[in-house]
């Protein structure tokens, strides 16, 4: 069979599975087996009424369970036993990964990243909000600024690799340099720095999602009140600081906490930029290191990351509902 | 001094003018009502005044100064808006003291004017409150008390009591002219409601399509309108309004089947004929209306007439003796009660 028709088959399928799960579960629990007529009408409407929330959320359970609760244990417990995964070594995995200099190197690139990304990317996205929002190109500013967000973290790094390369021809940093007279720079290769350059290229990404969720929040803002603030003599940027951001602050923390939790799931842009050497490796590039090859290890890894961002995803939970309401 | 004087003001949008050249002249201490229907460029007007709309031509004057190019939060106005337009973030006494803060006032003085003013509209226990956690009516209080708090030469409110149940807006009406008994400061106030601005003005303007329609005090504007735009507005029930055609000084009005002769040597030709509905008489021997609804409010009625000439006509009733539905009856009503209207121009024929 031709692949793009097995592909289009499975797509029907899928979808219209979901469709006709939907319908003829929800007519099955209407018309079978509560109807909604004869002596316990009114009984059998309650009792379908109870039912359904669960018939509807059904596939999503099965799917998450299967997908995210499993694989979760899962992992838990193979980070439990060695190398080959036959011997089981207790906390050992995590033991050796705390003495371990690389994972420590690691660890706190991260702490880095978790800091410095979400921060400036939500501080920028937020200025620029504000600045396109009575432009007439605005609009046009802000697309070109949202239009990173559509290119992978590895397409973004082999763009970047040309900004920091070596060649004064190619990367803009050397040209900078050689116009200046100054000799060619790895900026990679850079102790300590060079994690800024490779965060700069996630902030350039991530930029644009801040600015769009933040740019609708000071949308949502009354006018009134800033009219009220004008009259009340505060100058624009008062009015920016003390009326407006006060009145966005949810909104700024849900962008800076979604913008964490991306933060340390990246892996893409160390790998491809530097593979995690001169000293840039983040954890989930660790991870990668020892996948496959030592699973003990790489799943010791990924569990240290999810009680890392599990703190920060509830908080993110908590705000997103306070916001809705 | 502090009134507030409009030299030829003009608004445009772009090509659009939406307010056309207004002269007018607010006395200091004078309670203003700009009234009018939506879209007839009172907010617009206020706005200027307050400076948040840019005033495209003419001149406006508080007190002495010429404050048309100037900031808004240097013509010494304060604004009352329809929304509250509190800030949600903030304590209602940070909400009141936050001008005094942002021109550098200090603690002491900014503390002193925020205690006077919730004293003043007894907002004492909710000092510490947010927005959300008050009333509708309180929170116009507060949005009232940030007003006072900055002492302006002049208030401006933009419709603001719109957003309140009716009788909160009863109340709160009582509360802003006490207020301004006690503050003695000009006020210029826009509402879209003329029992508000009978009410509340000393002086009513009333504005059509960005044109003043006429100035006046309130029961001058009710006794003695411009013309029929100002005669229906103001008033509640609206004046009724009947077709005439007046010949040899003569008003002959087919609707009542009456005659009323007035001697009007300037006019002839058809008319607008206006009549109040405390005016009019339902007469039992009459045969030209038939009541089609009756109010009753105990002390009044009004009675809804359908007239055989399909012009429809609301009376008001006092007494023991009301129309009661199905009626057949006539009207009736004393000559010199009788407002004239070109059928045109729709200015007054006065006799």
């Amino acid at each position: 069979m031709n692949p793009v028709f097995q592909g289009l088959l499975t797509i029907l399928i899928g979808v219209g599975g979901i469709f006709a799960y939907f319908v003829l579960s929800n007519m099955l629990l209407d018309k079978v087996l509560f109807p909604a007529k004869g002596p316990n009408a009114s009984r059998n409407i309650n009792r379908a009424n109870l039912i359904r929330p669960w018939l509807f959320l059904a596939p999503t359970i099965i799917a998450l369970s299967l997908y995210l609760v499993y694989p979760v244990i899962g992992s838990f417990i193979r980070s439990l036993y060695n190398r080959s995964g036959d011997q089981f070594i207790g906390f050992g995995n995590y033991s050796s990964l705390i003495a371990s200099p690389d994972f420590r190197t690691a660890f706190m690139n991260n702490v880095l990243w978790a800091l410095f990304v979400p921060a400036v990317s939500t501080f920028l996205g937020l200025v620029i909000a504000q600045l396109t929002d009575k432009l007439s190109w605005g609009n046009i500013a802000k697309s070109i600024i949202f239009m990173p967000m559509a290119i992978s973290f590895v397409g973004a790094s082999l763009i970047w690799k040309f900004v920091y390369a070596i060649d004064p021809n190619l990367g803009i940093i050397n040209a900078i340099r050689a116009s200046m007279g100054l000799n060619p720079l790895d900026v990679l290769q850079l102790a300590f720095w060079n994690n800024f350059f490779l965060m700069a290229i996630l902030i350039w990404v991530q930029t644009g999602f801040a600015m769009v969720i933040l740019s609708a929040a000071l949308r949502g803002i009354p006018e009134e009140t800033i009219e009220a603030a004008v009259i009340d003599g505060a100058n624009p940027f008062q009015i920016f600081m003390k009326i407006q951001v006060p009145q966005v602050t949810g909104t700024i923390v849900v962008v800076w906490t979604t913008t964490t939790i991306l933060v340390l799931k990246v892996f893409d842009i160390v790998y491809a930029m530097t593979g995690g050497n001169f000293n840039t490796q983040i954890l989930p590039s660790y991870m990668m290191q020892f996948m496959f090859r030592d699973d003990g290890r790489a799943t010791a890894v990924a569990i240290v990351i999810m009680l890392i961002v599990t703190p920060v995803m509830i908080q993110n939970i908590i705000q997103a509902r306070k916001e809705m309401r | 001094m502090s009134g507030v004087t409009l030299k030829n003001t003009i608004k445009k949008y772009g090509d659009i003018q939406v307010v056309h050249g207004i002269d007018l002249e607010v006395e200091h201490g004078e309670f203003c009502v700009f009234v009018g229907p939506s879209g007839c460029g009172k907010s617009t007007l206020l706005r200027m005044i307050a400076g948040l709309e840019e005033t495209t031509a003419g001149q406006i004057n508080i007190g002495a100064r010429d404050v048309t190019r100037l900031d808004p939060s240097d013509r010494g106005v304060a604004m009352v808006f329809q929304t509250y337009a509190l800030y949600p973030h903030m304590t209602v006494q940070d909400n009141m003291g936050f001008g005094l803060k942002m021109n550098g006032h200090p603690k002491a003085e900014i503390a002193a004017k925020v205690a006077e003013a919730s004293r003043i509209l007894k907002l004492d226990e909710y000092l510490s409150r947010k927005p959300a956690a008050l009333s509708g009516g309180q929170r116009q209080r507060v949005s009232i008390g940030r007003a006072i708090v900055r002492g302006p030469e002049v208030f401006l409110f933009d419709e603001p009591l719109s957003n309140l149940d009716a009788e909160l807006r009863v109340e709160m009406r009582v509360e802003i002219a006490r207020l301004h008994k006690e503050i003695g400061a000009t006020m210029i106030y826009v509402t879209h409601d003329q029992v508000e601005a009978m009410t509340l003005a000393d002086k009513i303007v009333v504005l059509r399509k960005g044109v003043i329609e006429q100035v006046g005090a309130p029961m001058d504007l009710y006794r003695d309108p411009d013309n029929k735009f100002v005669a229906g507005f103001i008033g509640s029930p609206a004046m009724n309004f009947m077709a005439g055609e007046i010949a040899n000084g003569t008003v002959a009005v087919p609707g009542m089947k009456a005659h009323f002769d007035l001697g009007v040597t300037s006019h002839s030709g058809p008319v607008t004929v206006g009549m109040r509905a405390e005016h009019l008489v339902v007469d039992a021997d009459g045969d030209t209306h038939t009541v089609d609804l009756t109010e009753s409010l105990g002390g009044v009625s009004y009675v809804y007439l359908l007239g055989d000439t399909g012009e429809r006509i609301v009376i008001e009733e006092r007494g023991d003796q009301r129309s009661r539905l199905g009626d057949r009856v006539g009207i009736t009503i004393d000559a010199n009660r009788v407002y004239l209207f070109d059928a045109k121009t729709e200015a007054r024929i006065r006799t």
